[in-house]
């Protein structure tokens, strides 16, 4: 058995999509529970009950969404470009799916565990732009059109940050594997020692999915829904469907980053029982829980002064703070040499 | 199986380098760019070059070509118009290209290459005590043999995106600026001034409309906020026909 799977081409084909399969299905499952975990938290915020009707609590609204979506009849619009039309929100989906490729969630147990990993994150979430950016263009609509370039401005000014902060942690780990990252908070997490970069790469996270308060691509006030104001059905349901899967990442990386990964809190005795991906996926939940908390207490940013906190605020600060991380780690001889 | 991964990326790329050339929406013709940058950096990672595929990633694609399609989309294009500068324009682009091309083939036709010559860069990657990936080669030898060519670079960057800066930044008179700190700064009695009208009288008489102090230090000098002795526009209240009936 071992030989088959290890050995021979067949057996490395299926043992990949087993893996794929095994990342993948609980990934869906969680976006569709965390839309079910939003609304109930948003109504507990705001002392109503929620969904409760669908099963027990309420936990099969998730389902009953997802049957109304696919059922829903497609419309395109007349002077939309077809390909790019139906291709953006497959683009967004499939973007947020792949990057968990090289997420891990044990020791070295990831699908990929490549030694380039922060930046496939990196590189995928930059790309996740593109199915905004061709949505918008694509729709032949102005509240369309006027979403995606907002969102692309928003996402490139965000990115520059969130470059800055990994840059930092970096420089703290040595490696860009996303494993290593993890094994160098052994002792801390990085949460600790860089605090502001973490409330910064938290707050960028937030732009960067076009959450709120940083939710202008959207702006139901303004532009009705945004960048995905002409579609319906199941091609809406992609978008929706990556939106909320990009969410998780967001958060699986500020876990990685600074939450120390599937590492426990303290190596003692009683924590170091539960396994890896379970703290990993503790702490996914309790950022997300932050996202809703955020998106339930804060009202949006207006246009100028988010592209301010991004370029006058965080840029200049997590600048700073990177070279004074470079300066600390260089004066106090803890630049990590070994590993590379 | 890595030869024909090789060729199936090359291929592409080809095909959509051709098609940004080709393409008649400007629109497409950035996609299909985008398109040939992903394959290229498919091309670097199996050459093995991953650092390298994953920068030109991110930043070419995540960044350069979000802003030309940024403004590429937002470019109001008239293809009829575009037909006519094609008729008009077209001598003068084939006998550009032409002389280009015959340069191209005076260039291939007396190559003379010089002997390779392999630089000796200790430490390099694959070395004994080297860096055992590419990251790590590559930082080693921009940081620490080419140091200065790299920080000139970073240096005529900076100055093109100054020159940039300065080229299109224009103050309009009628500009009003958040100044966060001032907002924060600003109580309730500077804003606010509590008065007691007598009955039948209008806010003209008395005195008008006014202004807080913290408005006039936002306003761009010369728009409608700044009071008349500093150079700004008056800013009084005129009474609407009929108001004083």
């Amino acid at each position: 058995m071992a030989h088959f799977f290890f050995e021979t081409m067949a057996g490395h084909v299926i043992l990949m999509v087993l893996e794929t399969l095994a990342v993948l299905v609980p990934l869906l499952l969680a976006v569709a529970y965390l839309t079910l975990m939003e609304r109930k938290v948003m109504a507990s915020m705001q002392m109503r009950r929620g969904p409760n009707v669908n099963g027990l609590f309420g936990v099969l609204q998730a389902f009953a969404d997802a049957i109304k979506m696919i059922t829903k009849e497609t419309i395109i619009p007349s002077g939309a470009n077809k390909f790019l039309f139906l291709f953006a929100p497959f683009l967004t989906f499939s973007l947020a799916m792949v990057a968990w490729a090289v997420i891990p969630t044990g020791n070295g147990l990831a699908v990929a565990n490549i030694n380039v990993g922060i930046l496939y994150l990196l590189a995928i979430s930059s790309l996740g732009v593109y199915g905004i950016l061709i949505a918008g263009w694509a729709s032949n609509s102005k509240y369309a059109f006027l979403g995606g370039l907002r969102s692309a401005a928003q996402m490139v000014s965000y990115e520059v940050s969130i470059g800055l902060v990994i840059v930092s942690v970096l420089l703290a780990v040595g490696s860009l594997n996303l494993n290593d990252i993890i094994l160098a908070q052994q002792h801390v997490w990085f949460c600790v020692p860089m605090f502001p970069m973490f409330i910064v790469f938290f707050i960028s996270a937030l732009a960067e999915t076009n959450r709120a308060p940083f939710d202008l691509p959207e702006g139901e006030s303004e532009l009705v829904a945004g960048f995905f104001v002409e579609y319906s059905s199941l091609s809406f349901g992609l978008f929706f469907l990556g939106e909320y899967a990009n969410m998780i990442l967001m958060s699986g990386m500020v876990s990685i980053l600074f939450l120390g990964g599937w590492l426990p809190p303290l190596g003692i005795a009683p924590l170091t029982w539960i396994p890896g991906p379970l703290w990993l996926i503790a702490k996914i939940l309790f950022c997300l829980f932050v996202f809703i908390w955020v998106r339930a207490t804060f009202p949006r940013y207006r246009y100028d002064q988010l592209m301010r906190l991004g370029w006058k605020v965080f840029l200049p600060f997590s600048l700073l703070w990177m070279i004074g991380t470079a300066g600390f780690l260089l004066a106090t001889g803890l630049l990590p040499q070994g590993m590379s | 199986m890595t030869q024909i991964v090789f060729y199936v990326f090359a291929a592409v790329l080809l095909l959509s380098a051709t098609m940004v050339i080709s393409a008649r929406n400007p629109v497409h013709s950035v996609l299909f760019l985008i398109l040939a940058f992903f394959n290229a950096a498919g091309l670097f990672l199996i050459a093995g070059a991953e650092f390298l595929s994953m920068l030109l990633v991110i930043v070419y694609v995540g960044a350069v070509a979000v802003l030309f399609l940024f403004v590429v989309m937002m470019l109001d294009i008239d293809f009829t118009k575009m037909r006519e500068g094609l008729q008009r324009y077209a001598p003068f682009g084939a006998a550009v290209g032409a002389v280009l091309f015959a340069e191209l083939v005076m260039a291939f036709l007396h190559w003379h290459q010089a002997p390779v010559r392999v630089m000796p860069i200790t430490g390099g990657l694959g070395q004994p005590g080297g860096p055992h990936t590419n990251t790590a080669a590559l930082g080693n030898i921009i940081y620490t043999h080419y140091l200065l060519p790299f920080q000139a670079c970073g240096l005529v960057l900076l100055v093109a995106m100054i020159g940039a800066i300065t080229l299109t930044l224009r103050e309009r008179p009628t500009g009003r600026r958040q100044l966060i700190d001032r907002q924060h700064a600003r109580r309730r009695e500077d804003t606010l001034e509590m008065l007691t009208l007598p009955l039948g009288n209008s806010v003209v008489d008395n005195g008008g409309f006014r202004r807080p102090d913290t408005y006039y230090g936002t306003a761009v000098p010369g728009s409608w906020g700044v009071p008349e002795g500093e150079g700004g526009k008056v800013v009084k209240a005129v009474p609407a026909e009929g108001d004083h009936a």
